[in-house]
C-alpha cells in the first residue's frame, strides 16, 4: 500500500505519543529522558518538517479516522495551508528539542519524566489542531494545547507567581475556546454536521457571517495575545521552563495564526471588507503596544513574551491587509499580504525560538531573569551570545536577515495598494504604514537594550563571573534555529515557492514563480518597481568590509594596544556606571507616558542606602479585567446566598424544581 | 548588466569614498566663515584621517569582538549605502539588490551594531551614547521611510533609480506632498547626521553629546573608518536629497559625455547643499535632549501629512 504524506504525519504523531509514553515509564530516569527521549522529539520534528515540505508541494489529501465518540469520526486534512504550518512546527520544535535535551535539570520541580509527557503530549496536540477538519477533533486537539501548556507553566509551581500565571493562562484560554466553538457553531448554520467540508459548503448572510469572524477573532486572538486580550502572555510565556517558553511563543501563537486564517478564508465564503479593516486596526494597536511595552520592560523574558505580543500585532495587519484586498477582488495584493504575513509567521518561529533558548542559557548559567543584574556575558558565553546577536538582528527587522523580508513585503502592499473604494481606507493605509515602521524602528531600540544589557558591558554582579557557556546540545538547538533566521533571510526567492500553493489555495492567486528576476532578485511587482536581493546585498557589505580591512591592514598596521577604558578620563569606571535596563527605557517611558501606570520609588538625597524602583503596568488591567473580576466576584456572592448549608433549604431547592420542571412540562 | 555598467557603479563608489571627506571639509569651512571663525582647510578630515590611520588603536582590556568589527561594520554598511544611491548616473547594478526600504534598513543595521559597540566596554558615556543614539533612530527611520514614501508614491516605484528617473524626466510640476516631505528630510538629515540642533559634531562636551559618545572608546584606525563612515552617511543623506528633490542632471544612461556632464553638477549641488546645511547650523541653537523627540515627531508627521496629501491631490 502506497503511504500518502498524511499516513507519515500521523506516524509522526504516534512516534510522539510513545516518546511521551516512554517519558511517563522512565519517571525519574534523567539521563533517558534527556539523552534519548528529547532527541527522538527532535528528530520526528525534522520528519515532520521534511514531510510536510514534500506535501506542500502535492495535492490535498483527506482522512477519516475511526476514533473518538460513536458516529463522531475524526476528520483529517493535509493541504497547503495545514502543510506550511506543520513545517514550521517541525522545523522550529526540532530546534527546541534539541536544546532542551541539555537544558533540563535534575531535581527541578516536576520530574523529568512528566515533563517529557506534557512537552510531547502539546506538540502532538498542535500538529492535531492543524489536522484537524472537523469542529469536534480541533477542539479537542485545541484544548489538550491548552491543557498540556498549562502543565508546562507551572512545572515550577512551588512558587506562587506561577500557580497565579498558570490559572490567568488558562481561564483566558477557556474563554477563547468557547468563542471558538461557538464560531463553529455559527458556521455549519443549523445543519448539525460540523465537518468543516460542511462549513465551506455553507453560503452564511452577512450577519451570521460578521457574527462567525467575530467570534473568531475573539477565540483565536485570546490565543495570539491581541490588545486587550493580552493579559495572560507577559505572566504564562516567562513563566515557563526557556524551551517551553521557546515552544509557546515561537509555535504555539501560529496555531492562532492558522486558525484565523482557516476560518476567515477558507471556511467563510463570503468575506466583508470591513472585516479587514477591523483586524488591521487591531493588529496595529497590538504591535503597537506590544513594542512599546516590550522596550520598557526589566525582565528578560517578559520582554520578549511583549515582543511577541507584538509580532502577533504586525501579522494581525497583514491578514488585515489580505481580506481587505481579497474583499474588493485585488487577488494579486492579497497574496502579496499573504505571502509577507505567512514569511513573518516562519521567521518569527525561528528568531523568537530562538531569543528565548538564549534567555534559558544564561538563565541556568546566571540564575538571574532580571536584566538589571546581568551585563558583560559575551566575555562569559561567547556562543550564546553569538546566536543571539542574530536572533536580535532578525527580530530588529534588519537587512539581510529573515525579519526584514517580511517587513518588506508587507511595506510593499501597504505602498501599491492601488486605490480601495472606500475612501476612508485609503486615507488609512499610509497611517497603517507608518505606524508599521515606527513598530519596527521601536522593536530595534527594544533588542539593541535586550542585548546590550545581557550581553555587552561590564557584569553588574560578582556571581557573573562564573557563568559557562551554554552545552553542546544547547548550542546545535540554537545554531539550527539561527540559521533557519539566516536562511529566510538570504534565501527569500526559494522560500516564496513554498508559500505560493498556500495562497493559491487562499486567496487563487500567487507571486511565487513570478516574483523572481534574475535568479536571486526579490521583485513582486517587477525590478523597475522594487527590487531587493539579499544575497547580492550581503555581498556587497562583506566586499566593502573585507576590502577596508585588507587595506588597512597593507597601507597601515594591525597593532592593537590594551589598556584601561578612555571613559573621558573618569578613573574609576565601575559596573554600576553603566545603563540599568530601566535607565535604557527610561526615553520611552517618557514619550509614551500616556500607555504607561508607572508606580515609582524615588530616594531622597539623605537616604543612607538610596534605592529606585520603578514599576510599569497597562491600563487595561485597571480598566477592563477588575471591573470584570469584581462583577464575577459580586455575582458568586450572590448565588452563595443560596448556599445556606442546612438540608432542609436542599431539600427546598430540589422540591421547587422538581414543581417547575412539572410546570413546563405539563404546559 | 554590462562591463559599463559596472565600471559606473565602481565610479560612483569610488567617487562617494573620495569625496566625503572634502564635503565634510567645506561644511566645516563655510560654518566657520558664517561664525566669523578662521576656517581650517578644505582637506583638513583628510589630513585627520591620514593621522588617525597611523596611529595606534587603543582597545579597553574587556572589549569583545563585537566591539573590534564594529568599525569595519559600518564602514562597510556606508559604503554600500553610497553605491546604491544614484549620483552621476541611474545605471547601477547594485542599486537592483536594494532599494529605498532596504536602504532605510542599511542605515539601521550600522545605528544597531554602532550602539552595541557603544555599550561593549561598559562605560556610562558608551550606554548613555547608545540609548541616545538609538531615541534618534527610532523616530528619525520611520520619518525618513515616509519620505521615500512619499516619492514612490509619485513614481510607483521604492526602487531608488526608477524613482530619479521618474522624477527627473518630468516637467517641473510642484507636488505638495513632496514639500511636505523636503521639510521632514531636512529634519531627518540633521538629526542622523549629528548636527545641530540635535547634536553638535564638534562638542565633547558630556552631558549634550550623542554621536561623540558612541564613539568615545574609539581611537587609531578604528576611529578613522567610523569618522569615513560618518562623512559617508553625510554625503549619502545630501544624495538622497538631491535624488529626490532635485534630480534634474543624473544621466540615465552610462555614456562618458553624460556622466562628464552629471559629475560637475553633482559637485555643485553637493557644495550648495552643504553651505544650506552649515547656515542651517548657524543660526539655530541645540536643543535639550528632551526636546528632540518632539522636533522628530514633527519630522515623522510631516511625512505623513505628505502621504496624506498626495494621496488626497492626486488620485489614480
Amino acid at each position: 500500500m502506497q503511504w500518502l504524506h498524511l499516513d507519515w504525519v500521523l506516524a509522526v504523531l504516534a512516534g510522539l505519543l510513545c516518546v511521551a509514553l516512554a517519558g511517563v515509564l522512565s519517571l525519574h530516569r534523567f539521563a533517558v529522558v534527556s539523552r534519548v527521549l528529547f532527541p527522538a522529539g527532535g528528530l520526528l520534528g525534522l520528519a515532520l518538517s521534511g514531510i510536510a515540505l514534500d506535501a506542500l508541494m502535492s495535492g490535498t489529501e483527506v482522512a477519516v479516522l475511526p476514533v473518538g465518540l460513536p458516529g463522531l469520526p475524526a476528520h483529517l486534512r493535509l493541504d497547503g495551508l495545514a502543510a506550511y504550518f506543520l513545517m514550521i512546527i517541525g522545523a522550529a520544535s526540532a530546534g527546541i528539542s534539541l536544546f532542551a535535551a541539555g537544558y533540563f535539570r535534575r531535581g527541578e520541580g516536576t520530574p523529568p519524566g512528566l515533563l517529557c509527557l506534557e512537552y510531547h503530549i502539546f506538540l502532538a496536540s498542535m500538529i492535531g489542531v492543524i489536522l484537524a477538519d472537523d469542529a469536534y477533533s480541533f477542539m479537542v486537539a485545541w484544548e489538550t494545547m491548552a491543557l498540556s501548556s498549562y502543565f508546562l507553566v507551572t512545572a515550577n509551581h512551588r512558587l506562587p507567581a506561577v500557580r497565579s500565571a498558570g490559572y490567568l493562562y488558562v481561564t483566558m484560554a477557556r474563554i477563547g475556546a468557547i468563542a471558538i466553538l461557538l464560531c463553529f457553531g455559527v458556521l455549519q448554520a443549523n445543519t448539525g454536521d460540523y465537518t468543516f467540508a460542511n462549513m465551506r459548503l455553507q453560503e452564511l448572510d452577512p450577519f451570521w457571517a460578521s457574527a462567525g469572524f467575530c467570534l473568531a477573532v475573539f477565540g483565536f486572538g485570546a490565543k495570539a495575545g491581541v490588545v486587550p486580550l493580552h493579559v495572560w502572555l507577559p505572566e504564562a510565556h516567562p513563566a515557563a521552563p526557556s524551551p517551553v517558553s521557546a515552544l509557546m511563543s515561537g509555535v504555539m501563537l501560529n496555531t492562532a495564526i492558522y486558525g484565523l486564517l482557516r476560518v476567515s478564508l477558507d471556511l467563510l465564503q463570503v468575506t466583508l471588507w470591513w472585516w479587514g479593516g477591523a483586524l488591521l486596526i487591531i493588529g496595529l494597536a497590538t504591535a503597537l503596544f506590544g513594542v512599546v511595552f516590550a522596550s520598557v520592560q526589566t525582565d528578560m523574558k517578559r520582554l520578549l513574551a511583549y515582543s511577541s505580543i507584538e509580532n502577533m500585532g504586525l501579522l494581525f495587519v497583514g491578514m488585515g491587509l489580505t481580506l481587505l484586498f481579497f474583499s474588493h477582488d485585488m487577488q494579486p495584493m492579497a497574496a502579496l499580504a499573504l505571502t509577507a504575513t505567512l514569511y513573518h509567521v516562519a521567521s518569527h518561529a525561528c528568531f523568537k525560538s530562538l531569543l528565548f533558548l538564549g534567555t534559558g542559557s544564561v538563565l541556568h548559567a546566571t540564575a538571574e531573569r532580571s536584566l538589571g543584574k546581568l551585563g558583560g556575558l559575551i566575555r562569559r558565553m561567547p556562543w550564546v551570545a553569538w546566536f543571539v546577536l542574530v536572533g536580535v538582528l532578525a527580530s530588529a527587522g534588519l537587512p539581510p536577515l529573515g525579519g526584514f523580508v517580511a517587513e518588506w513585503l508587507l511595506l510593499q502592499s501597504f505602498l501599491f495598494a492601488p486605490g480601495l473604494p472606500v475612501p476612508l481606507l485609503t486615507m488609512l493605509i499610509p497611517v497603517a504604514a507608518a505606524l508599521i515602521a515606527l513598530v519596527a524602528a521601536l522593536a530595534g531600540y527594544t533588542m539593541v537594550k535586550f542585548f546590550g544589557v545581557i550581553f555587552l558591558g561590564q557584569p553588574r554582579e560578582e556571581k557573573l563571573a562564573q557563568a559557562h557557556d551554554a552545552g553542546i546540545w544547547e548550542r546545535l538547538g540554537m545554531l539550527w534555529l539561527a540559521g533557519g533566521c539566516i536562511a529566510l533571510g538570504l534565501l527569500p526567492t526559494q522560500f516564496i515557492q513554498l508559500i505560493d500553493p498556500v495562497t493559491r489555495q487562499l486567496v487563487h492567486e500567487g507571486i511565487g514563480p513570478g516574483a523572481i528576476r534574475n535568479g536571486w532578485l526579490l521583485a513582486p511587482n517587477g525590478v523597475h518597481q522594487a527590487s531587493y536581493g539579499p544575497v547580492l546585498f550581503l555581498l556587497g557589505i562583506l566586499a566593502c568590509i573585507g576590502l577596508a580591512a585588507l587595506l588597512v591592514r597593507l597601507l597601515y598596521h594591525g597593532r592593537i594596544r590594551r589598556g584601561r577604558p578612555w571613559a573621558c578620563g573618569f578613573p574609576q569606571v565601575t559596573a554600576r556606571m553603566q545603563d540599568t535596563a530601566e535607565g535604557f527605557g527610561q526615553p520611552i517611558r517618557q514619550i509614551f507616558e500616556p500607555f504607561f501606570v508607572m508606580r515609582r520609588e524615588l530616594p531622597s538625597p539623605f537616604d543612607a542606602a538610596p534605592k529606585y524602583r520603578v514599576e510599569v503596568e497597562d491600563h487595561f488591567w485597571a480598566w477592563l479585567y477588575l471591573p470584570l473580576a469584581n462583577l464575577a466576584n459580586y455575582l458568586a456572592r450572590l448565588l452563595g446566598m443560596m448556599q445556606q448549608g442546612r438540608i432542609a433549604i436542599y431539600l427546598l431547592y430540589s422540591f421547587l424544581t422538581l414543581l417547575a420542571t412539572l410546570v413546563a412540562v405539563m404546559r | 548588466m554590462n562591463l559599463r555598467s559596472i565600471f559606473t557603479q565602481l565610479l560612483e563608489l569610488v567617487l562617494a569614498l573620495a569625496l566625503a571627506p572634502l564635503l565634510t571639509g567645506w561644511i566645516n569651512q563655510c560654518r566657520a566663515w558664517l561664525q566669523n571663525k578662521s576656517a581650517p582647510a578644505l582637506w583638513q578630515p583628510y589630513r585627520l584621517l591620514r593621522k588617525l590611520f597611523y596611529k595606534e588603536s587603543m582597545v579597553a582590556d574587556n572589549a569583545s569582538l563585537l566591539f573590534r568589527t564594529t568599525p569595519y561594520v559600518v564602514f562597510g554598511t556606508m559604503a554600500l549605502a553610497s553605491a546604491i544611491i544614484p549620483t552621476v548616473s541611474t545605471n547601477l547594478p547594485l542599486a537592483s539588490a536594494a532599494d529605498a526600504i532596504a536602504l532605510v534598513g542599511l542605515f539601521a543595521l550600522a545605528r544597531v551594531f554602532l550602539s552595541l559597540a557603544a555599550m561593549d566596554i561598559g562605560t556610562a558615556f558608551g550606554s548613555m551614547g547608545a540609548r541616545r543614539e538609538m531615541l534618534v533612530g527610532f523616530l528619525a527611520e520611520p520619518a525618513l521611510l515616509m519620505v521615500f514614501f512619499s516619492a514612490s508614491l509619485i513614481s510607483g516605484s521604492t526602487s531608488l533609480t526608477t524613482i530619479v528617473d521618474t522624477l527627473s524626466k518630468q516637467e517641473l510640476v510642484i507636488y505638495p506632498g513632496l514639500a511636505f516631505a523636503a521639510v521632514a528630510f531636512a529634519i531627518v538629515a540633521l538629526a542622523e547626521n549629528a548636527r545641530v540642533p540635535v547634536d553638535n559634531p564638534s562638542t565633547h562636551l558630556e552631558l549634550t553629546m550623542i554621536h561623540e559618545a558612541l564613539i568615545l572608546e574609539y581611537s587609531g584606525r578604528h576611529l578613522a573608518l567610523i569618522e569615513w563612515a560618518s562623512s559617508l552617511k553625510l554625503m549619502a543623506y545630501l544624495c538622497i536629497g538631491i535624488a529626490l528633490f532635485a534630480p534634474w542632471g543624473i544621466a540615465a544612461g552610462s555614456t562618458p559625455g553624460a556622466m562628464l556632464l552629471a559629475l560637475p553638477v553633482l559637485v555643485f549641488k553637493l557644495g550648495l547643499g552643504g553651505a544650506l546645511l552649515a547656515l542651517l547650523e548657524t543660526l539655530s541653537a541645540k536643543m535639550r535632549i528632551f526636546r528632540v523627540p518632539e522636533f522628530l515627531a514633527t519630522a515623522f508627521l510631516l511625512a505623513v501629512i505628505g502621504l496624506l496629501v498626495h494621496l488626497l491631490l492626486v488620485r489614480p
